[in-house]
């Protein structure tokens, strides 16, 4: 009975430590809901015809996110007809930083005229079951019969100025390589960005 | 009286560049090689991260608290290299930052974040306190308190 508390123990702590560490490379995605900023609750499972997603933590404020906003369009312009759409969430609590409210969520995406659609995580669930840190954080996956793997966590490239001679387009490589039926060369980068803003208490 | 002029003028241009100091992370090894006995606490940060802007003051105090000890309060910008004159410097002024002030000149981030820290993500603020015993890196912010007790507890 002691064996079996302390195994039932053992696997309780192995799945907090789970889900704060966040998905790694090869896990499979558990499925969210959540509301998109036109009031419709969004699943990955809405996708039937998706062979995979590109998964981007992105926000209002952050001015790394701001500079990457254009690129994340242009990543869905092109392979959302592919089948590997965007599906953008903001990670951050707008009772921490008020310009981050679903309000503001709305606005920028009609400003913007966001293609895809744009999340709030309220409580930071699906931003902690990933593991996301910063905005702008993406995630790759690949749709599979044993359900939607991660192949690639990290930047969207390597040239957050725009400035950069050897750029490096980590996104569009790793979505490529999967669509030939690869694996990404590069299956997971670091680069600065904003923190998560934590809902306080 | 000309000249007494230009050498004030040029005093003060100078002390004003020489407030952020490009840094490769090379040299900022050496010196910590070199620190001896010196523990270093370097924040990194940017002008346009506002959680980094909001703890900048907590570094300031634990700086004042410690000038007798060996302790040096480092702040590396992880600001674009374009925004030094523009954006880093006028803030470096306008905030009146005592402490020693960088701004990273380092081009690759996959090379320069996994060499301060394999663990650190990217996210910012972060902050490292080194000295040539021990290495502790945070991915994090940082109270007034918390800086003090993670300097005082540092093994």
């Amino acid at each position: 009975m002691k064996r079996l508390i302390l195994m039932a123990f053992m696997l309780i702590s192995g799945f907090a430590f789970a889900q704060t560490d966040g998905y790694k490379v090869g896990d499979v995605v558990k499925d969210f809901s959540l509301k998109n900023v036109d009031n419709k609750m969004i699943s990955l499972a809405d996708y039937k015809d998706a062979k995979g997603y590109i998964i981007v933590f992105t926000c209002n404020t952050c001015p790394v996110a701001k500079a990457y906003q254009a690129r994340i369009s242009a990543l869905n312009a092109t392979y959302a007809a592919k089948g590997y759409p965007v599906v953008a969430i903001n990670p951050n609590d707008a009772g921490v930083v008020p310009d981050e409210s679903f309000q503001k969520m709305q606005a920028l995406a009609s400003e913007k005229k966001f293609n895809f659609p744009y999340l709030l995580d309220p409580d930071h669930v699906v931003t902690k079951q990933f593991g996301a840190t910063r905005t702008p954080h993406v995630f790759v996956l690949n749709k599979t019969d044993n359900g939607n793997v991660v192949e690639y966590i990290g930047a969207i490239d390597n040239d957050p100025e725009e400035t950069n001679s050897t750029k490096v387009e980590y996104v569009k490589n790793a979505v490529n390589e999967l669509s030939i039926g690869k694996k990404p060369a590069i299956a997971s980068t670091k680069a600065v960005g904003c923190s998560i803003k934590w809902k306080k208490g | 009286m000309r000249i007494f002029f230009i050498i004030c003028l040029s005093l003060i241009t100078c002390y004003a560049t020489a407030q952020v100091k490009l840094l490769k992370l090379d040299e900022l090894d050496k010196r910590i090689a070199n620190g001896k006995d010196t523990t270093y606490v370097i924040n990194f940060w940017a002008t346009w991260c506002s959680p980094c802007v909001a703890e900048l003051p907590n570094f300031e105090k634990l700086r004042l608290a410690n000038l007798k000890k060996p302790v040096k309060v480092l702040l590396v910008s992880l600001d674009f290299k374009s925004k030094l004159q523009k954006e880093v410097i006028p803030f470096v002024l306008n905030n009146k930052i005592n402490a020693e002030v960088f701004l990273l000149n380092e081009p690759d981030q996959q090379q320069y974040i996994e060499r301060i820290d394999k663990k650190w993500s990217g996210a910012i603020p972060a902050t490292l306190f080194v000295n040539e015993k021990t290495r502790h890196f945070y991915e994090k912010e940082f109270t007034e308190k918390e800086l003090n007790n993670t300097l005082l507890n540092l093994k």
